[in-house]
């Protein structure tokens, strides 16, 4: 194997592989690159056997082989080349050796056989379909902070992608939730994508995945099985096992008959809620909501720090009313909302809360309130 | 010289003899620091073999053994009558039988041991709040400081606690009073049953040191091996050594084997309840390897582990499972919940996933499950987004609780309590 490549295209798919290598591997290969060379450009290959992301960059390739070597090591030699340098790549003399010469700069480095490179097998992925990646981003974007780390609920670990009959037509939809809180988005059905599956994208999937499209432009093709789903963003592959669960039933739990409805100026509210909540305690950062008609009064009081308060004029005129949130909760979904104004839909101080944007329909949350 | 009869409480004594001056009893303590105590330990007789005699007058006078009656039951309370024959609780079932034919088997009530055992212990708080449970049958008292509040010492007080147990509950219960838990302890099981015994400052040494080492606090089967085994037999026998080396030997509980012996134990009453974890366990009449058969069995368990809880105000979010082998070789495996709970279907359907884990064939004897990582109940349940089902749960769970209470323990449950019949597979 022998190339010439240049050191910016390298460095950015290198970014990207060595974002899904593991820090810490039990199985050494896998903080392994896989660098495959033929005529005209290279791949470059790394996964953490749940994920894999496959990248071709431009080279120019004199012989083609393929070996494979330290992500981070490769990665972190690349980032200190110099910027618009030309890198020459090749197998050295003695065997188990990679040679990077790049100006006066020699290094090598240990490489591990290619054929032990864990290959994704590539199933028979019977659905595909086209995406904006603006539309792809919104997806994620609106949804992801609602994702459950918890592990015994495997299945929350990740963004509920489907199929949906939404009020305006059929819809791509993206759930996620934490039991406290749940955020979902949609976007027109694509085509081709009618027939999918309901699928769990696991959340380090849609984390590589985002770090793709953050400037892509155009389409994005995603082909998926009950299994498996792929993404292709220009000249990258993103292949991800599927989370293998049951995403509970979540319609059941959208508060659609709520009545008493709150309508907020974003920005004053965050504010305000930024504001009264470092009050509150660092455990339960719940802060008091009590509205009134017209006037909606944010309250915290912490036993160790003190206590605060501040009054918002609000359009509401549902009688009186108190609820406790969590403030962080209560910011990460208003800081999705891009409009000017949010809407919250209540019930009583027990039961779940309806969150939108006044001026868009495609995004709602669903926020558990707290005792306070 | 301090005197007190535990019938009609006088504290005048009698110029000789023992007996009660007033009433003419011979129930009395006479004692030098009688009323300068206050630190009790009050432990009800053969619990469950009482309550079940309260129960049932014609068992008055004849022995009565409550635990499983099956070929792998274990008593787990024997009343003095029994206890004449040699039968003890923790015994082999059968091997009490053999001791004790005419015996009278009753399989245990838990939920109703539980009822008398929280009588018991309203009692026990209408005469101080300084109440720590140790289980449903016994709890230590701190009555220090109460002699103007009751109009008389704690041992009067405790006298009297102890006379309405017996009229108002219909069962007895033995008191140990000294100046701190560990002596206190000891001296409840020294007087039984029907006991009042006394522990002084002045004793303290002499009595703990024939005492055996079985009876230090903390110390179990293993360890009372261990100090047999180098030579440690009575409490007394440890007096000869230093604190260094009881715990270069046996580790941190060799200095508080240094302090017992002693009889030091600076640890106060505290009604905050410490209990770590609830729980309930089965032995099989026969070893049974079968998923179903196990699950059949877990699910008894779950009810009965989430009635205490419930019973006590209690949840937990971590649920363990634990069977032992034919082989006898334990396994426990836990599950955290996302949320601590008290419900039976909760505890299920973690349990039932370990189990079918570990349902591989091999055969057990013995199935428990129970609850650790405890909070209060407002914890326990809460509405969750991810879970639509919650609620639903919860409500079925308080109907069938309700109709419990109503209509007894087995007025409701669910299919899974029955086992598969093996021999009609096709109905």
């Amino acid at each position: 194997m022998k190339m010439t490549i240049e050191r910016g295209a390298l460095l950015r798919s290198l970014t990207h592989a060595q974002s899904v290598v593991e820090r810490r591997n039990t199985i050494p290969i896998l903080a392994n690159v896989l660098i495959s060379a033929q005529n005209g450009a290279v791949e470059l290959t790394a996964t953490d056997m749940d994920l894999a992301v496959v990248e071709r960059v431009a080279a120019e390739v004199s012989q083609a082989g393929s070996t494979t070597v330290s992500a981070h090591t490769l990665f972190d030699i690349v980032r200190k080349l110099e910027d618009g340098a030309q890198i020459e790549i090749g197998v050295g003399a003695e065997e188990g050796q990679l040679v990077l010469r790049c100006g006066r700069s020699n290094l090598k480095l240990a490489t591990l056989a290619s054929e032990d490179f864990p290959v994704m097998s590539d199933d028979d992925m019977p659905h595909s379909f086209l995406v904006s990646a603006a539309s792809l981003r919104s997806l994620i974007d609106r949804t992801r902070f609602a994702i459950s780390t918890e592990e015994t609920r495997y299945y929350l670990n990740g963004i509920y992608l489907h199929a949906a009959e939404g009020e305006g037509g059929k819809v791509l939809r993206a759930v996620a939730t934490d039991g406290h809180r749940l955020a979902r988005m949609e976007v027109p059905l694509p085509d081709g994508a009618d027939g999918m599956p309901g699928v769990i994208v696991p959340r380090k999937t849609v984390n590589e995945l985002r770090k793709l499209i953050d400037e892509a432009e155009g389409d994005v093709a995603v082909t998926l099985s009950d299994t498996k789903i792929r993404f292709g963003v220009e000249d990258i592959v993103l292949t991800s096992k599927l989370i293998d669960g049951t995403f509970p039933d979540y319609d059941r739990v959208i508060p659609l008959g709520n009545d008493k409805v709150l309508e907020v100026n974003r920005k004053p509210f965050e504010r305000a809620v930024d504001l009264v909540s470092t009050i509150s305690t660092e455990k339960s950062r719940a802060i008091k909501l009590s509205l009134n008609d017209g006037l909606l009064v944010l309250s915290a009081t912490s036993p160790d720090a003190g206590s605060a308060t501040e009054e918002l004029e609000v359009d509401y005129s549902d009688g009186e009313l108190e609820i406790g949130f969590n403030s962080r909760y209560l910011l990460d979904i208003t800081q999705q909302i891009l409009g000017d104004s949010a809407q919250f839909a209540l019930a009583d101080a027990a039961s779940p809360t309806l969150v939108r944007d006044s001026s868009d329909a495609s995004a709602l949350y669903v926020l558990m309130p707290m005792r306070v | 010289m301090g005197f007190l009869c535990r019938d009609c409480l006088s504290v005048e004594p009698p110029e000789n003899g023992t007996k009660c001056p007033a009433c003419g009893s011979v129930r009395t303590a006479a004692h030098e620091e009688l009323h300068a105590l206050g630190i009790a330990h009050l432990d009800c007789d053969a619990f469950y073999a009482t309550v079940e005699k309260r129960d049932n007058p014609s068992l008055k006078n004849r022995p009565v053994l409550v635990g499983g009656a099956g070929g792998r039951g274990v008593v787990t309370a024997a009343c003095y009558v029994a206890r004449r024959y040699g039968c003890r609780s923790a015994m082999p079932m059968f091997r009490a039988r053999q001791l004790c034919p005419q015996a009278v088997v009753i399989p245990p009530d838990m939920a109703k041991y539980a009822r008398v055992g929280r009588d018991v212990r309203a009692l026990m708080l209408e005469t101080t709040p300084l109440v720590e449970p140790i289980s449903v049958d016994e709890a230590f008292l701190d009555l220090s400081g109460t002699e103007r509040l009751h109009r008389g010492s704690p041992a009067r007080t405790l006298a009297r606690l102890a006379r309405r147990i017996e009229s108002e509950i219909g069962i007895d219960a033995s008191i140990g009073l000294s100046h701190n838990k560990f002596l206190a302890k000891i001296a409840s099981d020294a007087g039984k049953p029907r006991g009042f015994f006394v522990v002084g400052r002045a004793e303290t040494q002499t009595f703990l040191a024939d005492r055996p080492v079985s009876a230090l606090w903390g110390a179990g089967r293993e360890l009372c091996r261990r100090l047999e085994g180098d030579g440690f037999r009575r409490m007394g026998d440890l007096l000869a050594c230093s604190e260094e080396f009881l715990v270069d030997r046996y580790g941190a509980i060799g200095s508080r084997l240094w302090r017992f012996a002693r009889g030091e134990d600076g640890r106060r009453v505290d009604p905050v309840s410490h209990r770590k974890s609830v729980s309930a366990e089965t032995t099989f009449s026969r070893d049974l390897a079968a998923p179903e058969e196990l699950k059949a069995r877990l699910w008894p368990l779950c009810e009965k582990v989430a009635a205490r809880a419930k019973a006590d105000g209690i949840a937990g979010a971590m649920v363990v499972l634990k069977l032992k082998g034919a082989d006898f070789r334990i396994r426990t495996r836990r599950r955290t919940l996302p949320h601590p709970t008290q419900l039976a279907e909760r505890l299920w359907r973690a349990g039932a996933v370990l189990l079918t884990l570990e349902a591989d064939g091999t055969r057990f004897r013995l199935i428990g499950i129970g609850l650790s990582g405890l909070c209060p109940a407002a914890e326990a349940d809460p509405p969750d987004l991810a879970e639509p089902d919650g609620e639903r749960i919860k409500a079925v769970e308080t109907a069938m609780d309700t109709l419990r209470a109503r209509f007894g323990d087995t007025a409701i449950s669910r299919g899974r309590r029955l086992t598969p019949s093996p021999r009609r597979p096709g109905r």
